[in-house]
């Protein structure tokens, strides 16, 4: 970089003191500043073999940065294939569906994380989808004109907080409020329903998967509702007030003309969004309880595949412990790959459809 | 006249449920502040800035971790920032219509959201576990292996803003490539940039899982980069989860600190990138 932007500058002068065709007047500082032009014959060809050369140098070096990236990602599986190799040789396809979970006879098994990181994830979305598209109902039909643009930024400025943020708040002020109100008066309510008392059976932890859920869904509420409603607004004027002049209401609008216009292009940003929860670390680990089973229970403590790895990675002694938990890693990596190269499919498709 | 009574009701209780969607989220966003701010403002006083991280049971402040976050946040950025725009720059000028770039694209939208934990794992592999311990060297890159993906997807969209004719100008004055994109397309486009490189600063201040286990923590004062070093972050983490009154304390208030620190960043990338569109 440096060697090149050196070289730059040298080209750079050569241009201005080089150009010494006597017919021509070359308006530069090196002209006006009236400075001798002796031994500054450097030849026309020569320049144009730096030229050639810095060009050369600079697109080479782009197109290493390029093909860096492709390499990043490719190390990034193959590290983590060739951590987790003593994992598979091990374990096999057990570790993906047994529950065990157990450093001391280092039989490892990845269900409980897997589990949790599917059921928090899905929760939260449950509760962030329909929410995060009704903030950009409100803020693309709804919200005063006045305030529609400041609370717009804070949306997406809320979007670009740190995650251990919402988990410092998940741990302190939501799982001890949880606990002394909403949980009791869940398990009181549900206690005779026969499906429902065994989702919500058990003491009243404050954390588990139900606050861990919460967490997440209130982390990618703002990402969520940030995507939709920049998605929103590539729906052109016209087809709006088309919809509008033959006497549809805002709802109708919305569901006919928006949602139909929009709709590769919002399930993009949910998904977006889901690669998010799954693959969320701090959000959770505070409040997710780091229990290694399953059980029928919202409200009780399990773990998920991020949670694990932050909590027991630095602590993890013998090759087979660390190894179970790269793969973790690995299998967090497969899933999150494959939802977020689905978003970005659709996300493409909307961006080939507006052009 | 019945139908057009239940499509205003319809379109009232559809909207109604807007209305609480907003107020619901909005307010939780809001609560969440507010708790922050209420908490975080409880233990700030210059302590904060002037001591190191305490011993359980006593009290302290943040200075080693604030000054380990500034450390392995400006050099990871320092790190990922060349990479990030030399493969911006392939993406929009050089290679604009090659398959090259249609796969990188794609590859680097993968890797700006892929879990940042995972990250940390890979750093872990070809960092800590090769040479044995450890180090903010090995923190420096699992953060400059974020900051590449967000610089690489800004400084393209910001190039490809750039207007084709002014190009075309300085090309038709003779001037090879490389000098076209460094002398007018970089300086039109500086603002973007300096967003881009801004909104990563923003990211990775924050980051707390690719640093558990590459840069680890240290209760003490370190300049040295080969040896751990504590970040606020790791710190919170650590602290909050602790028994202590003392360290939960200070959890909150180094969340305060990232916190603003990461708002203030991002307001004034905004601004700067605002300040070029209306231009």
């Amino acid at each position: 970089m440096m060697v090149s932007m050196n070289e730059a500058n040298n080209v750079d002068q050569a241009i201005m003191q080089g150009s010494e065709d006597p017919g021509r007047i070359v308006v530069t500082d090196a002209v006006l500043a009236d400075e001798p032009a002796v031994g500054v014959s450097a030849s026309r060809a020569g320049v144009l073999r730096r030229f050639a050369l810095d060009d050369l140098v600079f697109h080479t070096m782009t197109r290493g940065a390029a093909i860096a990236v492709l390499i990043l990602l490719g190390g990034v599986i193959v590290s983590l294939v060739n951590g987790s190799i003593p994992a598979i040789r091990a374990f096999g396809f057990d570790f993906l569906d047994t529950q065990v979970w157990n450093p001391v006879t280092e039989k490892f098994g990845a269900l409980a994380p897997i589990y949790g990181t599917l059921v928090t994830s899905a929760l939260a979305m449950l509760v962030a989808v329909p929410v995060g598209l009704g903030v950009a109902v409100f803020l693309t039909e709804l919200c005063p004109h006045n305030l529609r643009r400041p609370l717009g930024i804070a949306i997406e400025l809320l979007a670009g907080i740190p995650s251990i943020i919402y988990g410092i708040w998940g741990l302190f002020i939501l799982a001890p409020f949880l606990q002394t109100w909403v949980q009791p008066a869940i398990i009181a309510a549900t206690g005779n329903i026969p499906i429902l008392s065994s989702l919500f059976a058990g003491p009243p932890y404050g954390i588990g998967i139900l606050t861990s859920a919460f967490v997440l869904a209130i982390m990618v509420l703002p990402f969520i509702s940030s995507i939709s409603r920049d998605v929103f607004e590539t729906v052109p004027p016209v087809l709006k007030e088309a919809a509008f002049g033959i006497g549809c209401t805002k709802w109708e609008v919305m569901r006919k003309v928006v949602i139909p216009y929009t709709r590769v292009g919002v399930i993009g940003g949910v998904m977006l969004g889901l690669g998010r929860a799954l693959g969320e670390t701090m959000a959770v680990t505070f409040v997710i309880g780091n229990a290694h089973k399953i059980s029928n229970s919202l409200l009780a403590p399990g773990t998920t595949i991020s949670a694990t790895i932050a909590n027991e990675f630095t602590e993890a002694v013998g090759d087979l412990y660390t190894s179970s938990l790269i793969e973790l890693g690995l299998i967090l990596f497969v899933i999150t790959f494959l939802v977020l190269a689905a978003a970005r499919y659709m996300l493409m498709r909307l961006e080939k459809k507006a052009v | 006249m019945a139908l057009y009574d239940t499509r205003r009701r319809v379109n009232a209780i559809a909207m109604g449920l807007s209305w609480v969607a907003a107020a619901f989220g909005l307010g939780f966003l809001a609560l969440i502040l507010g708790a922050l701010l209420w908490n975080g403002v409880a233990g700030l006083s210059p302590k904060v800035f002037l001591q190191m991280t305490p011993p359980p049971g006593s009290s302290g402040g943040l200075l080693n971790a604030i000054a380990g976050s500034v450390v392995m946040t400006s050099l990871g950025v320092l790190l990922g920032t060349p990479i990030g725009m030399l493969a911006g720059t392939y993406m929009a000028e050089y290679g604009r219509y090659s398959k090259l770039t249609t796969v990188v694209r794609f590859i680097n939208d993968i890797l700006l959201s892929a879990p940042s934990i995972v990250i940390g794992l890979f750093v872990y592999e070809i960092i800590v576990a090769q040479v044995g311990h450890f180090s903010a060297i090995a923190g420096v890159v699992a953060l400059a292996v974020i900051v590449i993906p967000v610089v690489v997807r800004t400084t393209e969209d910001m190039l490809l803003l750039v207007p084709g004719q002014l190009r075309e100008a300085s090309a038709a004055l003779g001037l090879p490539r490389s000098f076209v994109i460094r002398r007018i397309a970089y300086r039109a486009a500086s603002s973007g940039l300096v967003t881009g490189v801004l909104l990563a600063v923003a990211r990775v201040s924050g980051e707390t899982a690719p640093l558990l286990f590459t840069s680890l923590n240290n209760q003490f004062w370190s300049a040295d980069i080969n040896a751990p070093m504590a970040s606020l972050p790791v710190v919170i983490f650590q602290f909050a989860l602790s028994p202590y009154k003392d360290w939960q304390q200070l959890a909150w208030t180094g969340a305060l600190l990232i916190t603003a620190a990461v708002l203030s960043i991002s307001i004034v990338a905004r601004a700067l990138s605002s300040r070029r569109t209306t231009k």
